[in-house]
């Protein structure tokens, strides 16, 4: 486990006792990520660690930023659809995500 | 298309608009609510989602109870306004699209409602600093965000800093999200807050709950040890790929960074908030006047200065949830009561009776001028600026930085706004200036002497990002059908 960098609270430790929960698999630049059904596809991202995935035209590497949907850093493609907010769009099973990062 | 008439249409599900509905309902108008988000609360009953309920939700929350009332109305989740549609005799027509955030497919529908709510609420201000685009640099607002509807916590070593009361719950949220929080900084010293906040204490009684809310959250910080330092701001983040430390340093009472107290602190991340802005691109298209702060400007019955347009909330001005519940109330009676009795009645009656009671007016009023406090004590000073460099980046859309304004200002010699935007791209990104917006006014108003033309960061024809597709979708649905 890593030591820095976002988390997704296990809900064994979690004070406010989510409830069970599907597993969701997303593809992520042909990689799959694991994540729970509700979350979007930016909480999907997170909880597996990864803070970046889209670079600007000044090839600065962004995230989330405001987190509700108003800064756009946070742009991925969604099933061959581009520009989607992923601070916003909930995250479906088997959703394929092409992130702007360099691989 | 088919235009759905409701009696009244309420946008946004936050404490405002689902206050405001239930009113309504219960004052016997029929009323459609409807939210962008896929579930009721809006930005601070938010909670994990219908597939992963809770079962302790409240441990994260204030006034919980409050909300489980409020929350079983009738809710048209995902539905995106995205434009209001102006008429001169009635209420705006407003468009919608039904569906999955950003998605291409969404289902179209119209709405001319008899009378408007709008409770569409605020988003942060966050300003620039040295390093404020590296990854791992947060509004506070979505350390929220993810803390209580995702259960992640945005690093391990977290600092929150900026100003304002909203500081200590977001570091709360982190601490029972499994973040560690290094520290909790407010750029307003203690003579300042101390004089906003101990001035005339009998009228802090009626809001005294909300003392108890925020000393929950300063029992949170001793508990865990965390420094609550005022007169203290992050001044730079620093890293190549990934924030991995911050410079903070003391301020003067004007913001300014005071020299010689810097000092740098290892995170991994920083969450920071100045404040929030009211979102008022529906309210704007509708013809709705706003005041100085860019708030819509309402009577005491929440009618804003277009017929049949109420607001609630903080689209109204910012003053926490207890405020936005007490105006959502009094504008929902008052829609319902527009709505239902005749156009002579009620303009007959003028800002008469609405049936609204005593008890709410006070509500309104009490916590009106907690609201007042707030602004005295946190309000933005002009020092700020002192912590930028000429490379520093205030649009992140565009990356248009410090100096580029500054020698934007002098190339041209102009002084219209709306001219120095478009030379320096400033506030012209994706976000159309929803994040720099009011930065770049203030910035461009200092480099030229005054501006001759502010204010217009506020206007955006649309009130969010549609596709070519959808909008053809949605003038002909015959043909996408
Ligand atoms: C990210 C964030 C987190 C916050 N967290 C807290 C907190 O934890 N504690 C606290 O005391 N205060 C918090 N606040 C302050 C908060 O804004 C208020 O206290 C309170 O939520 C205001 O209530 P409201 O009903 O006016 O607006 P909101 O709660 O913001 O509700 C507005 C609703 O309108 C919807 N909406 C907006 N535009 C449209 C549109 N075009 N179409 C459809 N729907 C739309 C939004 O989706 C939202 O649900 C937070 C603010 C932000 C920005
Ligand atoms: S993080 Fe700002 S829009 Fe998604």
């Amino acid at each position: 486990m890593t030591t820095t960098g976002p988390a997704r609270l296990g809900p064994d430790a979690d004070p406010v006792r989510p409830g069970p929960t599907s597993p969701i698999t997303l593809i992520v630049d042909g990689e799959p990520v694991r994540g729970v059904e509700g979350q979007t596809v930016a909480g999907v991202l997170l909880g597996a660690g990864r803070l970046t995935w889209r670079t600007t035209r000044h090839g600065r590497p962004r995230g989330v930023f405001c987190g509700i949907g108003v800064c756009h850093d946070c742009l991925v493609t969604v099933n061959d659809l581009a520009d989607v907010r992923a601070c916003q769009r909930r995250a479906v099973d088997g959703d394929t995500i092409t992130t702007g990062e360099p691989q | 298309m088919s235009v759905e008439t409701p009696d009244v249409l309420v946008v946004g599900a936050g404490p405002a608009g689902l206050a405001a509905a239930d009113a309504a309902r219960r004052a016997g108008a029929q009323v459609v609510l409807l939210d962008a988000a896929g579930d009721a609360g809006g930005q601070y009953w938010r909670h994990l989602p219908a597939e992963r309920p809770a079962a302790d939700e409240r441990v994260l929350h204030h006034g919980w109870d409050k909300f489980t009332a409020l929350r079983g109305q009738e809710l048209l989740t995902d539905a995106q306004v995205w434009l209001a549609e102006r008429h001169d005799d009635r209420p705006p027509t407003l468009h919608v699209l039904v569906g999955p955030a950003d998605g291409n497919e969404r289902t179209p529908r119209t709405f001319a409602p008899k009378a408007l709510v709008l409770a569409t609420g605020a988003y942060e201000r966050t300003l620039p600093f040295p390093g404020w685009d590296l990854p791992g640099v947060f509004t506070a607002g979505a350390a929220q965000a993810l803390a209580k509807a995702e259960r992640i916590a945005v690093g391990r070593r977290v600092l929150v800093a900026g100003a304002g009361p909203f500081l200590l719950p977001v570091a709360s949220s982190l601490l029972r999200t499994g973040a560690g929080v290094v520290g909790v900084f407010e750029a307003n010293g203690w003579s300042r807050l101390r004089k906003a906040w101990t001035a005339r204490p009998a009228e802090l009684l009626s809001t005294r709950h909300k003392a108890g809310e925020l000393a929950g959250y300063v029992r949170d910080l001793a508990r865990n040890r965390i420094p609550y330092r005022t007169g203290t701001a992050v001044i730079a983040a620093h890293g190549t790929d990934r924030v991995t430390a911050v410079t903070v340093a003391r301020l003067d009472p004007e913001w300014a960074p005071v020299p010689g107290t810097e000092r740098r602190l290892d995170v991994d991340a920083v969450c920071v908030s100045h404040g929030f802005v009211p979102r008022t691109e529906l309210a704007v298209s509708a013809g709705c006047g706003l005041d100085a702060y860019g708030a819509v400007v309402t009577d005491e019955n929440g009618r804003t200065s277009v017929p049949g347009v109420y607001a609630a909330g903080e689209i109204t001005g910012i003053g926490g949830a207890d405020l936005a519940l007490a105006e959502g109330v009094i504008a929902g009676l008052a829609a319902a009561n527009a709505a239902t009795t005749s156009a002579a009645s009620t303009s007959a009656a003028g800002t008469a009776n609405v049936g609204v009671t005593e008890e709410q007016r006070r509500a309104r009023r009490d916590n009106q001028r907690f609201a007042d406090r707030l602004e005295r004590a946190h309000g933005i000073r002009p020092g700020w600026a002192g912590w930028l460099g000429d490379d520093t980046v205030v649009c992140r859309c565009e990356e248009v930085t410090a100096g580029d304004l500054k020698a934007g200002a002098a190339a041209t010699g102009s002084r219209g706004l709306r001219s120095l935007k478009l030379s320096t791209r400033a506030g012209l990104g994706v976000c159309q200036g929803r994040v720099c917006g009011r930065t770049v006014e203030e910035l461009l108003h200092r480099h030229t002497g005054g501006l001759l033309d502010p204010g217009r960061t506020a206007s955006r024809p649309l009130a969010a990002f549609v596709r070519m597709g959808e909008l053809a979708a949605a003038n002909h649905p015959e043909e996408s059908a």
